[in-house]
Order: C-alpha cells, then sequence, then structure tokens
C-alpha cells in the first residue's frame, strides 16, 4: 500500500488534532487564567444549581438500556444502506425491491417498538 | 520504516496499550474507555488494509453503539461505584503461569502458520461492489434480508425482556 493513500486521511486527522486541541485549551486555560477564591459552596459537585442530593454514581434505569439497545439495531440497519446507496442508480428495479423489503420488515419492528411505548419515557 | 508502517505500529500501540489498560482498570466504567480506544486503534488498522467500509461499521457500530450499551450496561449494574478491590487476588501467580504456557504453545503454531498473502489490491470500488453483492440474487440478496429479519427478532427480544411491566 503506497503511502500516498494516508494523503486521503489528513483532514480526519486535522480533525482530531483540533479537537484534541478545542478541548486542551479548555482543560488548561481555566488552570492558568481563571481567578480562583475557592469556598466549600463553590466545591460542591454542580448540578444543574441545585444543591445536590445522593450519590453521583448511582444504578440507572433500564429504561436506558432498551433505547441504547434500539439505537443499535437502527444503526445497524443504516449500516446497510451505505454501500446499497452507492449503487443505486445503477441498479435495477429488483434492489429497490429487495432494499423495501428489508426496510419493511425493520418497519414491523418499528411499529412494534412504538405500540408497545418503548419510545415513550414515562410509562 | 516507511511513513505508512510508523502510522501501523503506531495503531498497534494504541490497539494492544488501550487494550492492557481495558483489562487493569480497577473502575469498571474507565475499563469501558479504554475499550472504546482500543476500538479506535482497530478501525485505524481497518483503514490501513483499505478495507474502509469495516473502518465505517467499526466507528458506527462499535464506537458509537456498542460502547453505548456497554456503558449503560456498566451504570445499570448494581455495585459499579463502590470500591472495585485490588485487581491482584492470590490466583494471579496460578494464572499468570497459565497464560506464559499457553503463549508458549500458541507462538510457534502462529509464526509457523503458511498465512495466505494478498495476491491483488483492494479494488477501487470495493463498496460498490459490496452494494451490487448485497442485491444480488446470485450472491447476498437472501442474507441481505434475513439480516433484517434477524435485528427484527433482536428488537422485539429487547422491548420484550427489558420493558418495564404494567
Amino acid at each position: 500500500m503506497p503511502d500516498g493513500i494516508l494523503l486521503e486521511y489528513v483532514p480526519i486527522l486535522t480533525l482530531i488534532l483540533v479537537g484534541l486541541g478545542i478541548g486542551g485549551v479548555a482543560l488548561i486555560a481555566p488552570q492558568l487564567l481563571a481567578p480562583k477564591r475557592p469556598s466549600r459552596r463553590k466545591q460542591l459537585p454542580y448540578e444543574s444549581g441545585m444543591i445536590p442530593i445522593g450519590p453521583a454514581q448511582r444504578r440507572f434505569p433500564v429504561k436506558f438500556y432498551l433505547i441504547a439497545l434500539l439505537f443499535i439495531l437502527f444503526d445497524i440497519e443504516i449500516i446497510f444502506f451505505y454501500p446499497w446507496a452507492l449503487q443505486v442508480r445503477s441498479l435495477k428495479t429488483l434492489a429497490l425491491v429487495e432494499m423495501g423489503l428489508f426496510v419493511l420488515i425493520l418497519l414491523i419492528g418499528y411499529i412494534y417498538a412504538w405500540r408497545k411505548g418503548a419510545f415513550e419515557w414515562e410509562r | 520504516m516507511t511513513l505508512i508502517q510508523a502510522v501501523f505500529v503506531l495503531f498497534a500501540i494504541l490497539t494492544l496499550g488501550a487494550g492492557l489498560f481495558t483489562v487493569l482498570s480497577r473502575h469498571l466504567f474507565h475499563a469501558v474507555l479504554y475499550l472504546i480506544l482500543s476500538l479506535v486503534g482497530v478501525a485505524g488498522l481497518f483503514v490501513l488494509l483499505e478495507a474502509e467500509f469495516l473502518a465505517g461499521v467499526q466507528v458506527l457500530i462499535y464506537i458509537g453503539a456498542i460502547s453505548i450499551l456497554i456503558i449503560f450496561a456498566v451504570m445499570l449494574t448494581r455495585g459499579m461505584a463502590r470500591n472495585p478491590g485490588p485487581p491482584l487476588n492470590n490466583q494471579s501467580l496460578a494464572a499468570a503461569v497459565i497464560a506464559g504456557l499457553f503463549f508458549v504453545l500458541l507462538a510457534p503454531v502462529i509464526a509457523g502458520f503458511p498465512w495466505p498473502q494478498a495476491t491483488q489490491g483492494v479494488p477501487a470500488d470495493a463498496i460498490e461492489a459490496l452494494g451490487r453483492s448485497l442485491v444480488d440474487p446470485n450472491q447476498f440478496a437472501l442474507p441481505f434480508e434475513l439480516a433484517s429479519v434477524m435485528i427484527l427478532a433482536a428488537l422485539i427480544g429487547a422491548i420484550f425482556i427489558a420493558r418495564e411491566k404494567r
């Protein structure tokens, strides 16, 4: 593999470096610049302005897990679209029908999830 | 050493180093963060193999989705925040000896195995070819449709198990 292919990834490298740079500056600059007059109340954990209650690390409701699982499944569905979408102009009707069937089967799951209230938070 | 080899070494160190920290982290949550870093390294290795689609899948599915699932699983775990205890226990020595023996057994096999060499480079339109073969009835059309059925099964199973009973 020639070195030239690395040039294609220079934008991604730049993005990573800029991201690290912004994060790094945001962490380091306040250490150097910000005035520090700590008081007991200021050093409390920040909880949107309210007085913090209970431990910070506690168990989360299982609802979050369901949301994450639904996210993964539709993420996997989307990944199948990429190679198909690159070719969709040169493919015949059959390809469209097959993708339609693929989406239709998942739509059944989507309707099931909807009807079972998986998208509703308060239940 | 060419530039590409240097990049490979960098990604290999990232993958293995982060993997090591994943195992050695005392806090389960930190272990997950190191695991994500290790998966980033694997995505880089896929790029170096010119498997761009796999690299994209790695980023979207593993780094984007699976790691979130693992983080939620950790946060759902009882006692995640408690003192995790020392990373070593009294079976460490025995485990190290057995792992070392296994390495001695495995290393010559891996070194001596006639790994096949790629005879031709990756075609420029590999992703397009994948897209064509996914809907070609003579190739992967049936597995492709079955994949949606599997996702459907996983979705219904997840909702059935995780949904709070009314």
